[in-house]
């Protein structure tokens, strides 16, 4: 294989030694912090830092914790209702960018990559400002319209990254078979860019249910989502109990990190990761 | 292509028209009004009023601000080039494994990256603190080692005094640094996989041709594989600056709140101030910065 | 296309209009609910914004099992958290606890509404000292809920003496022994209020020049501050990490209760004393569900319940017999008489409060 001879010879031995060791160095500072956070949940003190014994205790206090379970019912509420929604809009918004070209279109497609390049504290401002001019009461659903305003957003830079790849020959060839536009649609067209709506509404569901600054500014009474009530408690003190919910956490993520690779490997369009 | 029947037409009206309100109504307009508000002044119980005025973008110039703002500046470089460094390194070791180590350590990059991101910092708070891990080594198994030498060879003043140094914890938390290592350990994936991407679609015959031509792997590097990963390098770029130049959680739980950035500014005049007019004007700046950021990266992406 | 896209844009914007016609509409809608429509009634549910910690967890489940009203409480770490959200257009909360100073911003803003007395029978259980307050004459709009002063935590097997002066957070010579074990309250007017006493001025100073020394004061004294911190401070000196906390009474004393190295003192220069006060915005969902709480929280056993659960000193004087004796008898939590002369409430500053944060915001921008 070329890749592996084209660092030969003495000196390209040590530059791969070093490239390796550099590869093992990044992974131990990616995994550290992660491995304290699990190793301490464990732990018997209260304060974190020294080993004071094994215990499951954080694990039990975490299960028993209310306001725990109504911010976990929060953001599942959020990031499903803001996933549904911007799936469904990104998705047709990037049929029609793919497709169909139109006046205006340079403008819209600069619109729609926005919310992507905007930092969060300043679309969080802005919808802050929105939401009051407009006398809206805060609350889960001003949190899943500024959801869905960024989600749209990455939904559609995902599914256009796999229509990029589609071969419209497929849709002529049904046509020609009598299928009519709504079949073609639906046992074609669909099914073929499947992985990349899948892609991206995991993208959304992850990026809903990781947000913070977004989130606490359009917040409302008991609307509090998992990312602001563990703010809180990290605010209010290092408990193990964040480390137990931690490891959770981090189960979670290994599932959804699992899944989207096995989506991914349905389709080969590489997804750049936003 | 173009719409060619109404029907056509219609469908593409259909297509777009959700995204297109809920962009206009959700962000465009937001937008809008934050700009005008950034014309704006601030009332003495902190309405607005509406008296048009540059004042806000003026202050944004005094050098209190221009001060923090160069900070941030220089943290979200910092971080941004301690990515660069470390990850594209990485992104090459990873795109030069074979095909399937490679998948599985893309996975084992992305695990990390997909908690959440509170929690991420949180796991560094762990570390940092004057109580901390690196601490509880320094003033405990370091600190005893160099007490054990110091009394073992009294000659030795190094050891007594290495000892005296190791008594204290080191001054992690709330410094810069400490912002910066949560910062990159936040973003140091999104330098690494549009590097990867890159680094992994490059023609290694080049790369062999050229270590012919120049028979230098310095000059080849620098003339064959930097230009053609390029893309990748300057969007990882951006996708680490633009998020680190509106931190704003991170200063506030690893700096301890004593070093404020552009983001935590941005915050108070919202959430303590209540000077919207001031506070829309900073982030109307910020997006300014970052769409030039996002600019430079398509001129050079484009090349 | 020129024709189609005109009548596309036309679509548009008039689709747009009827959406933000109907946002509007549907927050003006959430405002009227609980309007005063014959016999009132208890709202099934509570929202209650509170500060983290300040009530005991038993009390609201005793209130929801005699009222069948679910109390959903919401936190904040400010005043002006508080605030911000609240102009911000958070209606929904029932019953919101702002200080003193920021019941007058309140008042002043027309965020607050007033109380109907007819609902609150146990405003009797009131101490005379608290049932007339400052910065609400006749409490019009707020009753107090539990009160406390600001002075300095401390872990007392490490300090040679009681810190019993602002000098051990300010004077270099005093505090440089503990550089990197300080932590001051991450609040604007707090931590002024510490300053302008040492330097023995008003906590409500709005003279500039004051406000300047206090402030560079401030910058002088943050090359030994660990952290600003105003949620966690308490835990950070009982986990060794502080030894001097500038911080509230009850904070300090509910850690103190755990950890006996851990005390408060009231400085001998003086300090700020505050009150928290129960309040209902106006634009709560149900005014007499509030009013039923509130009066319910005024009940001497449940004041005594949050005073025992707070450490923090009750305005109510019908709840003193039930208070634990430890918390009657300790001076910094009820202060003798020559104390109390020393303490100052803090005010509203109107026009001074942008001097505030801007020099609050030049303190925490200084340094590297």
């Amino acid at each position: 294989m070329k890749r592996e001879r084209q660092l030969k010879g003495r000196r390209g031995r040590w530059l791969r030694h070093i490239l390796t060791a550099h590869g093992l160095v990044s992974y131990i500072f990616l995994y550290f912090p992660i491995v304290v956070l699990v190793v301490f949940s464990f732990n018997a003190s209260r304060y974190a830092s020294a080993w004071r014994g094994f215990t499951l205790e954080w694990y039990v206090s975490l299960l028993q914790d209310a306001a725990i379970g109504a911010a976990l019912k929060n953001s599942l509420i959020v990031a499903g209702g803001s996933t549904v929604i911007s799936t469904v809009f990104g998705t047709m918004v990037a049929l029609a960018m793919e497709r169909y070209d139109f006046s205006g279109k340079l403008a819209f497609d600069s619109l729609l990559y926005l919310p992507i390049i905007i930092p969060d504290i300043v679309m969080a401002v802005m919808l802050l400002i929105f939401f009051v001019l407009a006398h809206a009461q805060l609350g889960l659903v001003t949190i899943i319209i500024s959801h869905v305003a960024f989600n749209i957003s990455f939904v559609a830079v995902v599914v256009r990254a796999r229509l990029a790849y589609f071969d419209l020959s497929l849709e002529e060839a049904a046509q020609d078979l009598y299928a009519n536009e709504w079949q073609t649609f639906a046992r074609v067209t669909l099914p073929l860019i499947m992985p990349g709506i899948l892609g991206g509404a995991l993208l959304a569901f992850t990026l809903s249910i990781d947000d913070f600054v977004i989130t606490f500014f359009t917040s409302g009474p008991g609307s509090s989502t998992l990312p602001l009530r563990i703010y809180s408690m990290v605010k209010l003190g290092v408990t193990p109990e964040i480390n137990a919910l931690s490891s959770f956490m981090l189960i979670v993520s290994m599932l959804l990190v699992l899944l989207s690779f096995v989506l991914r490997k349905g389709g080969e369009g590489e997804i750049e990761i936003v | 292509m173009k719409p060619r029947s109404r029907r056509d037409t219609w469908r593409l009206l259909v297509l777009i028209a959700p995204s297109l309100f809920w962009l206009l109504i959700f962000f465009l307009v937001p937008l809008v009004m934050v700009l005008v508000i950034s014309f704006g002044q601030r009332g003495t119980y902190g309405g607005i009023v509406w008296d048009f005025t540059l004042s806000n973008y003026a202050r944004f110039f005094d050098p209190l601000y221009l001060r923090i703002f160069g900070r941030t500046a220089g943290i979200a470089l910092a971080t941004t080039v301690i990515c660069l460094v470390g990850g594209y390194p990485m992104a090459y070791f990873i795109a030069t494994r074979p095909p399937r180590w490679r998948n599985t350590l893309l996975l084992l990059l992305m695990i990390p990256f997909w908690t959440n991101f509170l929690i991420r910092t949180y796991a560094w708070l762990l570390i940092l603190r004057d109580q901390g891990l690196v601490n509880m080594v320094w003033t405990g198994a370091v600190h005893n080692l160099f007490l054990h030498l110091a009394t073992a060879y009294p000659a030795a003043t190094l050891f007594s005094s290495l000892a005296g140094l190791t008594s204290v914890p080191l001054e992690l938390f709330g410094t810069n640094g400490a912002i910066i290592v949560g910062l990159v350990y936040a973003w140091l994936p999104d330098m690494v996989l549009p590097c990867y991407a890159a680094i992994e679609r490059l023609d290694f015959s080049l790369v062999e041709a050229a270590q012919d031509l120049y028979a230098n792997r310095v000059k080849s590097f620098l003339r064959v594989v930097l230009p053609l990963t390029m893309p990748g390098l300057v969007a990882g770029s951006v996708l680490v600056f633009i998020p680190a130049l509106g931190a704003y959680v991170t200063p506030d739980l690893l700096g301890g709140a004593k070093s404020i950035m552009i983001g935590n500014v941005i915050y108070s005049q919202f959430m303590s101030a209540r000077d919207y007019p001031f506070g829309s004007a900073i982030s109307f700046v910020l997006m300014a910065i970052m769409l030039i950021a996002t600019l430079i990266y398509f001129r050079l992406g484009s090349d | 296309m020129e024709k189609r896209l005109t009548g596309y844009l036309c679509v548009s914007l008039l689709a747009l209009l009827a959406l933000v016609v109907l946002v509007a509409c549907g927050g003006a809608d959430d405002g009227d609910a609980g309007g005063d429509s014959g016999e009132p009634e208890l709202a099934s549910e509570l929202h209650l914004y509170n500060w983290s910690e300040y009530i005991d967890p038993e009390v609201l489940t005793m209130f929801e099992d005699e009222f069948g009203v679910h109390v959903i409480e919401d936190t904040f770490a400010n005043n002006e958290e508080l605030l911000a959200k609240l102009q911000a257009g958070a209606s929904g909360y029932d019953v919101i606890v702002p200080s003193d100073y920021m019941v007058t911003t309140m008042i002043t803003s027309g965020l607050l509404a007033e109380l109907n007395h007819d609902n609150l029978p146990n405003l009797v259980n009131l101490d005379p000292l608290f049932a007339d307050p400052p910065y609400d004459p006749g409490m019009v709009y707020c009753v107090p809920y539990l009160w406390g002063t600001t002075g300095i935590g401390y872990n007392a097997d490490a300090l040679d003496q009681v810190p019993d002066s602002w000098a051990y957070l300010f004077d270099p010579e005093l505090a440089a022994p503990y550089a990197g074990q300080i932590t001051m309250l991450n609040d604007e007017r707090e931590a002024f209020a510490a300053a302008l006493k040492y330097l023995g001025y008003s906590v409500n100073s709005t003279v500039e020049e004051e406000l300047m020394q206090a402030r560079d004061l401030l910058i002088q004294q943050k090359a030994w501050i660990y952290a600003y911190d105003a949620e966690q401070y308490e835990d950070l000196l009982s986990a060794d990490e502080t030894l001097l906390a500038h911080g509230w009474s009850g904070d300090v004393f509910m850690v103190a209760e755990e950890d006996e190295r851990i005390w408060y003192v009231i400085p001998q220069e003086g300090a700020v004393i505050w009150a928290d006060n129960l309040c209902i915005p106006r634009s709560a969902p149900s005014q007499y569900t509030a009013e039923v709480f509130i009066n319910f929280l005024l009940r001497p056993d449940v004041a005594a319940m949050n005073s025992n659960f707070t450490w923090y000193a009750s305005p109510n004087a019908e709840a003193t017999e039930l208070i634990d004796a430890e918390i009657l008898a300790e001076p910094a939590i009820y202060p003798p008489p020559e104390v109390m002369e020393q303490l100052e409430w803090l005010e509203d500053v109107g026009e001074a409060a942008p001097l505030y944060s801007r020099f609050w915001t030049e303190v925490r921008a200084a340094g590297p």
